[in-house]
């Protein structure tokens, strides 16, 4: 799925909501990835301009998830370390939304090259481990 | 362009929040609710987002700057109705939302705001002078 204007977010969000909807996600669990997931997507209008965001189901022992993997084709995360830290911003905001999205989710993993992009790809289990 | 109606009752200004917010939206709202305090001398904020169902951290930015905006403008901000679940994520997320007032419902959050502003039950008891801003 594409992303490129805010206004994408919304139906974006409405789409990982249907999805983990159909797999029987708790409502907890629901909004504890779909904020996750509209962290990551304004990361990336904010910082790339947009991106693609690929939504998928998973099963792993017989518990099913749903994988979001966002990529990006923006500047990259020169210290990728410091970028997860809390409270570290190079924009104006809080500097929550890698560290906070990673609490929020049960996997997630976070891969940037300076100059090429970012991708992001989380993991979040229906029973929300 | 779109908008969240902002509703005048009495010295408060009540925002229901109906829709999920993107950012332009959110802008907007704290613009307006800022215009509308001054234009108003609004003395309350409340803001029910019983009907939210994400709220991520720009979005609790957004109603922090609200309550730190209205403060400015001698006026209290209380949040009302938020989800369970939006609260649980809020916490994990890291977001405290200081500095909000928050309340379980409208009734409460119109209490609350009443209280702070030190509006009993009998409007004859209305004092020029209140200074109990200093002590929250």
């Amino acid at each position: 799925m594409q992303i490129v204007r805010e206004q994408d977010v919304v139906p974006f969000r409405n789409r990982v909501r249907e999805l983990s909807t159909k797999i029987g996600m708790s409502l907890v669990n629901q909004t504890k990835l779909i904020t996750a997931a509209s962290e990551l997507v304004r990361n990336m209008l904010k910082y790339a301009n947009g991106g693609k965001v690929l939504l998928e189901t998973i099963s792993k022992n017989a518990q099913a998830g749903i994988r979001l993997t966002f990529t990006d084709e923006g500047p990259g995360i020169a210290d990728v370390q410091q970028a997860m830290r809390d409270g570290f911003s190079t924009g104006k905001s809080l500097g929550l939304g890698l560290p906070g999205a990673k609490r929020l989710v049960n996997e997630f993993d976070i891969k940037s090259t300076v100059g090429q992009g970012t991708t992001v790809t989380i993991i979040h289990w229906k029973h929300g481990r | 362009m779109e908008r969240i109606p902002i509703l005048k009752m009495g010295p408060f200004l009540l925002v229901t929040i109906q829709v999920d917010l993107y950012d332009r939206l959110a802008l907007n709202l704290e613009s307006d609710l800022i215009n509308m305090v001054s234009k108003t001398g609004a003395r309350g904020v409340l803001i029910d987002i019983s009907a939210v169902s994400i709220v991520d951290s720009f979005m609790g930015r957004i109603l922090g700057n609200i309550a730190t905006m209205s403060r400015i403008m001698d006026a209290e901000t209380v949040v009302v109705g938020m989800q369970p679940a939006v609260a649980i994520t809020l916490v994990e997320l890291g977001l405290t939302l200081q500095g909000v007032h928050t309340a379980l419902d409208v009734e409460k959050g119109m209490e609350l705001l009443q209280e702070k502003m030190g509006i009993s039950e009998h409007p004859e008891q209305d004092e020029e002078e209140d200074q109990d801003d200093s002590n929250d």
